[in-house]
């Protein structure tokens, strides 16, 4: 991608940007019978500590652990309620709600991106050059799967995330429009990343996350506090 | 069925190309029957692969590609607003094999996008499904096999292939 590395990690744990910058995949699951589930976009950030942060919030796309929607059917729902009580009887209740219900975006510093939404991906990312990064992601899956979960899990994946989505090509647009825009620092040499700063429970569409991640990277290259 | 001639195909690949280039896609869709796929399997994986239990970068169904149109002629399809430009070169075409009333055709292709002062390239070869009928085809599959290693290069598919 055409874009400085650490802007992945920006955008990768940003939970501000989801309905603008991806209103076309919204557009999909609302114009696609029953891909929406009736959960509303909910959570908070965590500052991890040495720079690592996550977001956990509830959101209305299916989730293949175990967060059913109406276009999976009789046979995703009998699949979904076998994975949860799987979680249920390993883990309890709150536990397994947790896992099941809550997506998480797992940002471990510098570059590790571990993103548990609509399926789970891990993905890190060098810089070639100052604005050229190359990304590796992969998709997670649970070892034990049954042919309907692999299936419908992989296309929950490319729905959203990988090159060719409904998504994620315009988080690449977006992270080389900005790219482009960081070519006029000698103008403007800072990026508001305030949003939600001294709240007590900072909401998952704050941007603590960020503040986590560039005030450890601010510290290990210039030595100071930031 | 009447044997068909590898010009005939070629004319409807070229046309097919140029509603690409044209942005004309709700004309493209057309082209597809409505039992249709679009499959774009990622660089690693075997010709015949199946989306159902390996990652594709594009598996779409008739829906999902209806979709997929609808969401590239949108104002917020980021990735392609304003529109690239593309030049889809189709080459090398061949009739693999008539089977019922289907025609298996291969076809190499290069397609270059440009947008914002850089222009990527795609290439590989395309197989077809296709269903001859009033004097022109119907794409009943449309699968592209990338050559490129990966996306590095380019970082994503936003056009179709």
């Amino acid at each position: 991608m055409r874009a400085n590395w650490k802007l992945l990690t920006e955008n990768s744990i940003d939970g501000y940007h989801a309905l603008t910058t991806h209103a076309t995949y919204l557009d999909y699951l609302k114009s696609a019978t029953g891909a929406l589930a009736q959960v509303a976009f909910e959570g908070s950030a965590r500052d991890l500590g040495k720079g690592h942060a996550v977001l956990e919030y509830k959101a209305p796309w299916g989730r293949p652990v175990a967060q059913w929607i109406p276009s999976w059917g009789e046979e995703g729902k009998r699949e979904l309620s076998r994975l949860y009580d799987g979680l249920l009887t390993r883990f309890g209740k709150e536990r397994a709600d947790r896992i099941a219900t809550f997506n998480r975006n797992l940002f471990i510093f510098p570059n590790l991106v571990i993103n548990d939404i609509m399926a789970v991906t891990v993905r890190t990312y060098y810089p070639a050059a100052p604005d050229f990064m190359n990304i590796s992601a992969w998709a997670l899956a649970p070892r034990e799967e049954t042919e309907w979960a692999r299936k419908y899990r992989l296309f929950n994946f490319l729905e959203f995330l990988g090159p060719g989505g409904f998504a994620t090509p315009d988080d690449v647009e977006a992270l080389e429009q900005c790219q482009r825009g960081f070519r006029n620092s000698a103008e403007a040499q800072w990026n508001d990343i305030s949003k939600g700063m001294g709240k007590e429970n900072p909401s998952y569409d704050d941007e603590l996350q960020m503040r986590a991640f560039w005030s450890n990277w601010n510290e290990h290259v210039f030595r100071v506090p930031a | 069925m009447q044997a068909i001639a590898r010009t005939e195909v070629e004319d409807f690949l070229f046309a097919e190309a140029e509603l690409l280039d044209e942005w004309r896609l709700p004309e493209w869709l057309e082209l597809f029957t409505d039992d249709a796929i679009y499959y774009v399997p990622a660089t690693d994986l075997a010709v015949d692969a199946s989306p159902d239990n390996n990652l594709f970068y594009v598996a779409d169904d008739r829906f999902r590609l209806s979709e997929r149109v609808k969401r590239l002629m949108k104002r917020t399809a980021h990735a392609e607003f304003p529109h690239s430009r593309t030049r889809h070169l189709v080459s090398n075409v061949r009739i693999r094999k008539q089977i019922g009333d289907e025609l298996e055709v291969s076809s190499a292709f290069i397609t270059y996008r440009t947008k914002d002062g850089v222009t990527d390239t795609y290439f590989g070869s395309n197989r077809y499904r296709l269903v001859p009928g009033n004097g022109t085809f119907r794409i009943k599959e449309k699968r592209c096999l990338l050559d490129s290693e990966g996306l590095r290069a380019q970082g994503r598919v936003s056009i179709i292939l």
